[in-house]
C-alpha cells in the first residue's frame, strides 16, 4: 500500500460537560445510551482507519450518524475527545495554533454543504481568499484564482456575487476555493446534497474528472449511498458514531457486515456497481468457451454477452492473461439471487 | 362555561380589568391630593412628611398607601448626586505631573481622568474643525501660546468652502457615483450660500469625531460580548436600559463629569450611540452560519483574520444598520447637546426655536438633515464598494479622483485669493460665507407661517381648544385618577398573563421603582402623553403601511420615506408643529405622532412583506378575495412583527414626549430639563432618565415576551 496520509486511532468525540472524564472512566467502552443518561452525546465512537495518498474515502451515514463530526475532528474544526489523529505522520492533536494554521493554509481544503461563501466577496475574491489569507499578493492571488475559475467552468462570472449564482455554480466556487492553495488533502462535507438531482449528477461527474486530474487524498461525506458507490475507492458506513463497515464498494454490496449496512445494499443494482473480478470464480481450464471479458468490466456492460454463452467465460486482465472464469448462471445469481438468501 | 373553556385567556384578561376598575372605584381620591406643579423637595411645607435615610432628608406629601406609595427611593437622586461629587472631587487623590507649572499636583483620580479625556476630545474636535474653518488651537496644542505669540502667522487657515464642497462631491463619486456626488455638491453649496457654513462645519467636526469613535467602541465591545458570555451578561442590562433611556437624561451627569462644551457632547453622544451599535454587532455576529466560520478556519485564518476578514464582513448587514443608528444618534445629539454648550447648527436651532423664529430654525434643521442624509448614504456606499481587478487602467484613470481633488484644491485656493480682490473690504464670499450673510429664506418662512396662522387662526385655535379641553385634559385626569395599587395590579397582572411569573416579577420591579420614586404623578403624565401618541401613531402607521403594501412600488417608496424621516434629528420635528400650534401640549403630541408613526409604518410593511409567498398562493387558490387574504392570512402572520413595531413606536414616542419638555410639558421631561440648569441636578436627571427608561422597558418586556410566544406558536423562525 502506498503512503498513509490520514490515520485515525480510536477517535472519540463526545459532547457535553465532563465528556473527557467520562471517556477515561469508560476504558474505551463507550455506550451511547449510558452516556446520554449522564448528559453527554456521543458524536464519534472509536473510529480507526487510514486513508492512503490519492485515495478517496467516502463516509456514508444518515443525519446524526456522526459523519460530519468525524470530518470536523480530522480537520480539527472541533477537538476530538480521545484518540489520535495523524496527518502525514504528524500528530494533529499535538499541533499548536500556529502549526495548525500553517497546515490548513498549505495542506487542507474543504468544501461545505451550504457552500459557505463569503457574501461580500465576488466569485474571484472568494476563490482568492485562502491565498490572500496566506499572504499572497493581490495580483498573484487573483491570477491564480482566475485559473481556478476556468478549471471549474465559471469563466465570465468571476465578478458575480454568490447571491447572483445558482446552487450548482455556488458549489463550483466552493470547490475552486478549496483547491486554490493546491492542498494535498481534500475534505468534502456533503458537497452535492443541497443540489437538484440533475445538477448533482453533473457535479459528481465533474468531480470525478477533477479527481482524475488532481489525484488528491479525499474524505468525502455523504448521506447518499448511490453517491458513495459511484465515487468511492472505499466506503465507511457510520451509524450512531460507530463505523459499521469500511470496505470497497463491491465488498460492501456483496458482503454487508451488519443488518444496518444490508438495508442500504438491498436496493442497489449490483450489475451497475460490481465488476467481473468481484464475482468471478477461480480459473478452471475445463469447458472454457471462446468469449473472453476483462476483469475490470462492469457487469451490466457484458451481462448480455455472457448470458448468451453456454460454456464458461474466461476473464482476462489488462495483459490479456486469463485470470479466472465465470459461469453465465453466476450473473443471474449476482443480479437476482444474492438478495433472497441475504448473503 | 363553554366559552370559558374555549377562551380562557380572554376571561383572565376580563377578570384582570374588572379587578383594576374595582380598585379604581374603591379607592377614593384623598381630599388633600393635588398635582404638584413645583418641585416638592425644595418647598418647605409644614404639611410635608419627612424621613431620613443614609443621612439624606426626604420631604414628601403623604397619602394613603393605596392611593400613592411613599417615595421610599426619594434619597436615591440626592445620594447619586453626592456620590458623584465625592468620586469627582475627593476619591483617590493622587499625585500628577503638571506640564504647565512643572510640578506635582494632588488631584482626585477621576478628575484627572476626566481632564485628560476632555483634553483629548477637545484636541480631536479642534483638529477637524480647524482644517475646515481655520484656527489656532491645534498648533497651540503642539507648542504653546507663547510660541503662537512669537509667530502669529502660524495658524491653520481653514479650507475655502469651494474645496470642501468639491472634496465631498469627489469622495461621493468615488464611493457611489454621479447621483450621490450631485447630492453632496448641492448640499454643500446650499449650506454655503445660505450662510450656514460655519455652524455646519462645527457640527460636522463634532460628528466626524463622535461617529467614528462610537462605531469603534461599539464594534469592539460587540466583539468582546460575542466572544465572552461573561462580558455579554455584564453589558446586557446596561444596554437594555440605555436603549430606552431618553437622551436628555444622560446630559446631566455628563455636565458634572466633563463640564460644558463640545468634548462633553462627544462623550455623551458616545454613551448614547454605542449601545445600539453593540447590540447590532452581537446580533450580526450571532447570525453568521457556522459553516462560513468553518470555511474561514479551513482557509487558515488566524483569529484576527477570521474576525476582520470573515466574521465582520459577513455580518455587514446588521453592522451597517448599527452605523446608520450611530449616525442618526450623533445628529440627534448634535442638537440636544447644544444644551451643554456644543457649538454648531444645534445651538442655532435651539436659539431660533427659543425665539420662535421658525424660519431660522427651519434653515438650520434642513442643514442638519441634509448633512445627516449625506453621511448616511456615504457610509452605506463605502461598505458596499467593490474593487475592479481586471480593468486595464491608465495612470490617469486609476488616480483620477486624487487628481481632480488636487485640481479643485488649487482652483479653490486661487478663487479664494481672487476673492480677496473682488470683495475688497467686505466678506470674501469665495472663501467663506459668514453666518447670516448668505441668502436667507427665514423671512419667507416666517411670513408664510404668519399667513397660515392669520388665515387659519380660527380653525387651528378651535381644533387646539377642542383637543386640549375635550380629549387631553380628561385623559390626563383619568390617568392621574388611577390609584398606585390599581396600576401595580394591572401591570403585574398583565405581566403574569403574558409571560408567567418571570415577566410578572420583572414588571413588578420596574413599576415599583417608578412608584417609589418621588415622581409617580409625573410618570403618569408622561404615560398619558405617550399613550395618546402611540395610539394615534399606530392607527396611522398600520393603516398607511397596509395601504402602501398593496402595491410593491408604493411600499418601497414608503420605506424610503421612513428612511429619510428617520435620519432627521428628533428636534427637527418640533419646528413645523410649533409653527402651527405654538407652545401647547398639542404641539408636543403632534410631534410625537409624526415621529412615532415612522416605526409603526415601517414594521407594518416589513411584517406584511415577510409573509411567505407560498401562503399567498395557497390563499389565492382557496379563493379568498383581497380583503379576506389580508384579515385571514397576512395580518395574523405579520402581527408579531407589527407588535415589535409597536415596541419601537413606544420608545420613539417616549423620547419625543421627553424632548417635548422643551416646548413645555408637565411630565418627567420637564424635571429633566430643569435638572440641566441645577447644579445638584445630576442625580435627579439620572433617576428621572431611569424612570422613563423603565416605562419603556415595562412595555418592551411585555411585548417581546408576547411576540416570542406568538412566533413559536405560529412557527415563524
Amino acid at each position: 500500500m502506498s503512503e498513509i496520509v490520514i490515520k485515525c486511532e480510536s477517535v472519540y468525540k463526545i459532547f457535553g460537560q465532563n465528556a473527557k472524564k467520562m471517556l477515561e472512566e469508560s476504558n474505551g467502552n463507550v455506550d451511547a445510551k449510558t452516556f446520554q443518561e449522564r448528559g453527554c452525546i456521543v458524536g464519534v465512537n472509536n473510529a480507526s482507519f487510514e486513508v492512503a495518498k490519492g485515495e478517496m474515502l467516502v463516509v456514508m451515514g444518515l443525519s446524526g450518524s456522526g459523519k460530519s463530526t468525524l470530518l470536523r475532528c480530522i480537520s480539527r474544526l472541533t477537538d476530538a475527545t480521545g484518540g489520535k489523529i495523524f496527518i502525514e505522520g504528524q500528530d494533529l492533536l499535538e499541533l499548536n495554533n500556529k502549526e495548525l494554521i500553517e497546515l490548513r493554509r498549505n495542506k487542507m481544503g474543504m468544501v461545505f454543504q451550504s457552500f459557505a461563501l463569503l457574501p461580500h466577496k465576488t466569485v474571484v475574491e472568494n476563490i482568492a481568499f485562502p491565498l490572500q489569507i496566506k499572504g499572497t499578493n493581490t495580483e498573484e492571488s487573483i491570477s491564480r484564482a482566475m485559473e481556478m475559475v476556468k478549471l471549474v467552468g465559471l469563466d465570465g462570472r468571476e465578478n458575480y456575487f454568490p447571491r447572483e449564482l445558482s446552487g450548482g455554480q455556488q458549489q463550483r466556487v466552493g470547490i475552486a476555493r478549496s483547491l486554490a492553495v493546491e492542498p494535498d488533502i481534500w475534505f468534502l462535507d456533503e458537497p452535492f446534497s443541497a443540489l437538484d438531482p440533475l445538477i448533482r449528477k453533473e457535479m459528481q461527474d465533474e468531480f470525478l474528472r477533477l479527481q482524475e486530474k488532481l489525484q488528491k487524498t479525499i474524505m468525502f461525506i455523504t448521506h447518499d449511498f448511490d453517491e458513495a458507490l459511484k465515487l468511492a475507492d472505499r466506503i465507511a458506513i457510520m451509524k450512531d458514531g460507530i463505523i459499521e463497515q469500511l470496505d470497497t464498494p463491491a465488498n460492501i454490496v456483496l458482503n454487508p457486515a451488519t443488518e444496518y449496512v444490508r438495508k442500504f445494499t438491498e436496493e442497489v443494482p449490483r450489475e451497475k456497481v460490481l465488476i467481473i473480478e468481484d464475482v468471478m470464480d477461480a480459473l478452471s481450464k475445463d469447458n472454457l468457451g471462446d468469449l473472453k471479458v476483462s476483469k475490470d468490466e462492469i457487469i451490466e456492460n457484458v451481462a448480455e454477452k455472457i448470458l448468451t454463452q453456454e460454456k464458461l467465460v474466461g476473464v482476462v486482465d489488462s495483459n490479456n492473461n486469463i485470470v479466472g472464469s465465470i459461469k453465465p448462471s453466476k450473473i443471474i445469481d449476482t443480479v437476482f439471487g444474492g438478495r433472497k438468501n441475504g448473503s | 362555561m363553554e366559552y370559558l373553556k374555549k377562551y380562557p385567556k380572554l376571561f383572565q384578561w376580563l377578570f384582570l380589568l374588572i379587578v383594576f376598575f374595582a380598585l379604581c372605584f374603591a379607592i377614593d381620591v384623598p381630599e388633600t391630593y393635588k398635582f404638584i406643579r413645583g418641585q416638592a423637595e425644595f418647598v418647605k411645607d409644614p404639611n410635608q412628611s419627612v424621613y431620613f435615610f443614609l443621612g439624606k432628608e426626604v420631604r414628601y406629601y403623604a397619602f394613603d398607601v393605596f392611593w400613592r406609595l411613599p417615595p421610599l427611593l426619594g434619597w436615591l437622586p440626592i445620594w447619586i448626586n453626592d456620590s458623584l461629587f465625592f468620586l469627582m472631587n475627593e476619591w483617590m487623590p493622587m499625585e500628577f505631573w503638571n506640564e504647565d507649572t512643572q510640578e506635582f499636583k494632588t488631584r482626585p483620580l477621576l478628575l484627572e481622568i476626566s481632564r485628560n479625556l476632555t483634553a483629548f476630545m477637545t484636541f480631536l474636535i479642534e483638529l477637524i474643525r480647524e482644517i475646515l474653518l481655520g484656527g489656532l488651537e491645534t498648533i497651540v496644542a503642539f507648542t504653546s501660546w507663547d510660541f503662537i505669540d512669537a509667530y502669529p502667522w502660524l495658524e491653520l487657515p481653514g479650507l475655502p468652502w469651494t474645496i470642501v464642497a468639491a472634496g465631498a462631491a469627489i469622495l461621493s463619486y468615488k464611493l457611489s457615483g454621479k447621483g450621490l456626488a450631485l447630492f453632496a455638491g448641492l448640499t454643500m453649496i446650499y449650506i454655503s450660500i445660505f450662510g450656514q457654513w460655519k455652524p455646519s462645519m462645527q457640527t460636522l467636526s463634532f460628528i466626524l469625531v463622535a461617529a467614528p469613535l462610537s462605531f469603534i467602541f461599539g464594534l469592539g465591545l460587540g466583539i468582546a460580548a460575542y466572544k465572552s458570555k461573561r462580558v455579554e451578561k455584564a453589558l446586557y442590562p446596561i444596554l437594555l436600559v440605555m436603549q430606552t433611556m431618553p437622551q436628555y437624561a444622560v446630559l446631566v451627569p455628563a455636565l458634572v463629569l466633563f463640564g460644558v462644551g463640545d468634548h462633553a457632547a462627544v462623550i455623551i453622544t458616545m454613551v448614547v450611540a454605542v449601545p445600539p451599535m453593540i447590540l447590532l454587532t452581537i446580533l450580526g455576529l450571532r447570525a453568521i452560519p457556522p459553516e462560513v466560520i468553518e470555511a474561514g478556519r479551513m482557509s487558515g485564518c488566524t483569529n484576527w483574520q477570521l474576525m476582520f476578514k470573515v466574521l465582520i464582513p459577513t455580518a455587514r448587514r446588521d453592522i451597517l444598520i448599527g452605523v446608520n443608528q450611530v449616525i442618526m444618534v450623533c445628529f440627534s445629539m448634535a442638537v440636544i447637546s447644544a444644551f451643554i454648550g456644543a457649538k454648531g447648527l444645534g445651538f442655532n436651532l435651539l436659539l431660533a426655536l427659543n425665539q420662535l423664529n421658525i424660519g431660522l430654525a427651519l434653515e438650520a434643521g434642513l442643514c442638519i438633515s441634509l448633512i445627516a442624509i449625506l453621511l448616511d448614504k456615504m457610509s452605506l456606499a463605502w461598505a458596499n464598494k467593490q474593487t475592479d481587478y481586471f480593468g486595464n487602467l491608465t495612470f490617469f484613470q486609476r488616480n483620477k479622483n486624487v487628481i481632480f481633488f488636487a485640481a479643485s484644491f488649487v482652483i479653490g485656493i486661487i478663487l479664494a485669493y481672487v476673492g480677496t480682490f473682488i470683495f475688497k473690504g467686505s466678506f470674501n464670499y469665495l472663501f467663506e460665507i459668514p453666518h447670516n450673510k448668505g441668502i436667507s429664506t427665514a423671512d419667507f418662512w416666517n411670513k408664510g407661517v404668519d399667513w397660515i396662522f392669520d388665515t387659519f387662526f380660527v380653525y387651528i385655535k378651535a381644533f387646539n381648544t377642542w383637543l386640549i379641553q375635550d380629549v387631553l385634559q380628561p385623559m390626563r385626569a383619568l390617568y392621574l385618577r388611577m390609584p398606585a395599587v390599581a396600576t401595580l395590579v394591572l401591570a403585574v397582572g398583565a405581566g403574569y398573563l403574558i409571560g408567567g411569573i418571570r415577566s410578572a416579577l420583572v414588571v413588578a420591579a420596574l413599576t415599583l421603582f417608578i412608584a417609589l420614586s418621588p415622581w409617580w404623578d409625573r410618570a403618569l403624565v408622561t404615560l398619558y402623553m405617550a399613550t395618546f401618541g402611540v395610539v394615534i401613531s399606530c392607527l396611522i402607521g398600520f393603516t398607511v403601511g397596509t395601504l402602501c403594501f398593496q402595491n410593491k412600488k408604493s411600499a418601497a417608496f414608503m420605506l424610503g420615506i421612513c428612511d429619510i424621516f428617520q435620519t432627521f434629528p428628533s428636534f427637527v420635528y418640533l419646528i413645523p408643529v410649533m409653527m402651527l400650534f405654538g407652545i401647547t401640549d398639542t404641539s408636543v403630541l403632534i410631534a410625537v405622532i409624526v415621529y412615532a408613526t415612522i416605526p409603526a409604518t415601517r414594521y407594518t410593511i416589513e411584517g406584511l412583506r415577510s409573509v411567505p409567498v407560498g401562503l399567498h398562493e395557497a390563499a389565492t387558490m382557496s379563493g379568498v378575495n383581497k380583503f379576506q387574504r389580508l384579515t385571514k392570512i397576512e395580518f395574523p402572520l405579520a402581527f408579531p412583527h407589527m407588535m415589535l413595531g409597536l415596541n419601537q413606536t413606544i420608545v420613539f414616542a417616549l423620547f419625543m414626549v421627553i424632548i417635548g419638555a422643551f416646548i413645555g410639558t408637565e411630565d418627567l421631561g420637564q424635571y429633566i430639563l430643569k435638572a440641566l440648569s441645577d447644579k445638584n441636578g445630576a442625580g435627579i436627571g439620572l433617576t428621572l432618565g431611569i424612570c422613563v427608561a423603565f416605562i419603556g422597558l415595562i412595555f418592551d418586556n411585555l411585548i417581546r415576551t408576547w411576540v416570542e410566544k406568538r412566533k413559536k406558536h405560529l412557527g415563524i423562525n
